[in-house]
């Protein structure tokens, strides 16, 4: 492999951990405020589709931005409405969600949009481009520098740098701030919040309003700024991935994003390693590779890699004791 | 136990007032596509009911959705949330093909017992995994289980591509299997009878889900195993002090979950596709969630549900057929619907009828 072919995997690595970074650190605030997150699927695919409409109708990339986090903030509200205020089952609603946002996708963007299902092609303006960093034409023509400043740190658009910013502001968030002691101590022991005197509902309510605008990103990197437009299951399974990353980073900021950017090179070598031969183990076949993320997961859960221990008041409704 | 409610309010006033509710969405939905809501349901009436291959059809669709719901509602009896059924369908259809593959010109009589054998065997051993890794090592069922429906998707296309596909063939599925193994249809046993019907893809599938209910209800009813099932749901340490070995018994009703779900490879791959293709589940897995709540997880009720939901497919196809802005997906939305009103929200409306239900009775008539 040359350095370009390298440089390549690594950019790929970096385009595919945006969306699946976003879902999880929406999913980290839902799951350790308590909320477990099985509507990651169903509010990014919700929000892939608001933003491709509105940017597809308006061509505002900004008005599409807030429609997919508004999207996906109102359905993690629902999940939220289900959850903590009704009490339901937290599995059962995020299922709901995922199962009602795939049919509703494609049966609005068809009587919408008249193109099966699909939103229109969207120009250059109506979504994010890649940025070009300072200092790129300059570079271009540097060895290894030049390379590495144009395809891997710069050349992506502005989601991506926010998914990665989203590692510190995250961490600090919940390590050092009151608001995320709290969400933490909500997910833990509800009852000694609601000793202290603070609301469990209205904590979980904002955990998931968070949650929300996070996967909303998600699903707007996936139309309006990694693709042009929404189709039909375009989230093809990231929001279980994510789901998987989670649980896999042990429901913390740093091991999670990790987790993220290891489902995401997986992801990426295996477009590389289509057919070809390796040493020792000879051709993998695609499907090995694709399916690592759920058996890795599969295993930590069994206690085989390491132990993960969910928040311990996940999936509990909160019922106020006298 | 004192109940608050009357069976009868309990469920069948509360379900099918949740279900309304999905029905009012749904056709708020069905305004936003532009489409009269009242003419779509009476397409969709018209098309599951109105005629004897529209009937077939439902009770095919609603074959494969018994199976699946029993799949939800046996470990739901041991207190657990069983999502594999799509991945255990895989896997059932795949002993299915290896059957039917292997016993070509051998009576139905000899073939069919074992196929059933062989979709129970593959959807349990896809649901033994699973089981056995949430009782001995704690790993959440509903996680694994969505692994494992990724799993069985990435094993299928291996195997479909790689290993199984007929040769010369550029689709992923197998050859045709020997038309000996072919379950009968049921407008072939009408012709027998003299009955002219149109052609559909029901077939003697439907009695063997029929006969899979019942025997599910003995089994959880009135058998000391269902009993112990029963029990761990309801209270894993109380069961436990009752001598029940608890994870035995888990590993048990999820494993006859992964079994129920196998046997959707009898209706679809023996029953009808007369091979095994890639993608044969179509979603079944899923609609069986939706069907064990609307069915209360009741052997019966799941009949019932799956009958209705056998007719919102049957009766959304002719929708779709008739509507150009409408496709299919419409009734995943009415999946979601009722997941989300009769599952995740059935304490919305069962607090404030219970209220009800209590001033009405403490006022003297």
């Amino acid at each position: 492999m040359s350095l370009i072919d390298v440089l390549s995997v690594l950019a790929a690595t970096i385009r595919l951990a945006t969306p699946l970074i976003l879902a999880t650190m929406g999913g980290l605030f839902s799951e350790r405020a308590g909320v477990i997150a099985l509507g990651l699927e169903g509010m990014m695919l919700a929000a892939a589709f608001a933003a491709a409409c509105i940017a597809a109708v308006t061509g505002s990339v900004w008005l599409a931005l807030a429609a997919a986090m508004g999207i996906s903030m109102l359905l993690s509200l629902l999940h939220g409405f289900a959850s903590v205020t009704q009490r339901g089952d937290q599995v059962v609603s995020g299922m709901a969600l995922n199962i009602l946002v795939a049919g509703l996708t494609p049966s609005l963007g068809l009587a919408w949009f008249h193109q099966g299902g699909q939103t229109p092609a969207l120009e250059p303006g109506q979504r994010f481009m890649p940025i070009a960093l300072p200092g790129a034409d300059s570079l271009a023509g540097v060895p290894v520098v030049g390379p590495v400043w144009n395809h891997l740190i710069g050349g992506h658009n502005l989601i991506v740098y926010l998914a990665m910013l989203l590692l510190p502001l995250s961490a600090w968030l919940l390590y050092r701030t009151s608001f995320g002691l709290r969400v933490r101590a909500v997910g833990e022991n509800p009852h000694a919040v609601d000793a202290a005197g603070l609301s469990v509902a209205r904590l979980r309510y904002v955990a998931l309003a968070l949650s929300g605008i996070l996967v909303g990103l998600a699903g707007a990197d996936l139309s309006i700024a990694e693709g042009a437009g929404f189709g039909r299951d375009m989230t093809a399974g990231r929001g279980y991935v994510a789901l998987a990353a989670l649980i896999f980073g042990k429901w913390r900021p740093g091991p999670a994003f990790a987790a993220c950017l290891m489902f995401a090179f997986c992801d990426a070598l295996q477009v590389r390693l289509q057919g070809v031969a390796l040493p020792i183990v000879g051709v993998v076949p695609v499907q090995f590779v694709e399916a690592l993320p759920y058996v890795l997961t599969v295993l930590l859960l069994a206690g085989f890699v390491g132990t993960a221990r969910a928040p311990r008041a996940i999936g509990v409704p909160f019922v106020k004791t006298r | 136990m004192q109940r608050d409610l009357p069976v009868l309010v309990d469920y069948v006033l509360i379900p099918a007032l949740n279900l309304a509710l999905a029905f009012v969405v749904g056709a708020v939905v069905l305004g936003l596509i532009g489409v009269s809501p009242l003419d779509a349901l009476a397409t969709l009436f018209q098309g599951a009911f109105g005629s004897l291959d529209g009937l077939g059809y439902t009770l095919y669709y609603a074959t494969t959705f018994i199976f699946t719901g029993l799949a939800v509602a046996i470990p739901y009896q041991a207190g657990l949330f069983n999502i594999g059924g799509e991945g255990q369908a895989m896997l059932g259809g795949l002993g299915v093909t290896l059957v039917c593959q292997a016993m070509g010109g051998y009576p139905l009589w000899l073939v069919l017992p074992l196929a059933i054998l062989a979709a129970m065997v593959g959807g349990a051993a896809w649901a033994a995994v699973p089981a056995v890794l949430q009782v001995k090592r704690g790993s959440h069922l509903v996680i694994t289980t969505i692994m494992f429906n990724f799993l069985a998707g990435a094993v299928m296309t291996y195997l479909l591509i790689d290993m199984l596909r007929a040769p010369g063939d550029p689709s992923p599925e197998t050859a045709a299997f020997p038309p000996s193994t072919a379950l009968p249809f049921a407008h072939e046993w009408a012709a027998h009878l003299g009955l002219a019907m149109e052609e559909s893809p029901l077939n003697l599938s439907f009695l063997v889900a029929l006969v899979a209910a019942f025997l599910t209800w003995l089994f959880i009813r009135r058998s000391l195993l269902g009993y112990e099932i029963r029990a761990t749901g309801h209270n894993p340490s109380a069961a436990s002090y009752a001598a029940i070995p608890v994870g035995r018994v888990t590993v048990l009703a999820v494993c006859l979950g992964g079994a129920c779900a196998g046997l959707v490879g009898i209706n679809e791959v023996m029953g009808v596709l007369h091979r095994l293709v890639l993608g044969f589940t179509a979603g079944a897995g899923i609609v069986g969630i939706a069907v064990a709540l609307m069915g209360r997880n009741h052997p019966f009720g799941i009949v019932l549900a799956a009958i209705l939901f056998g007719a919102l497919y049957q009766g959304g196809a002719e929708l779709a057929f008739d509507y150009p802005q409408v496709t299919r997906d419409i009734i995943v939305v009415m999946d979601g619907l009722v997941i989300l009103f009769c599952g995740a929200l059935e304490n919305m409306l069962r607090v404030p009828v219970t209220r009800a239900w209590q001033r009405w009775r403490t006022v003297p008539a």
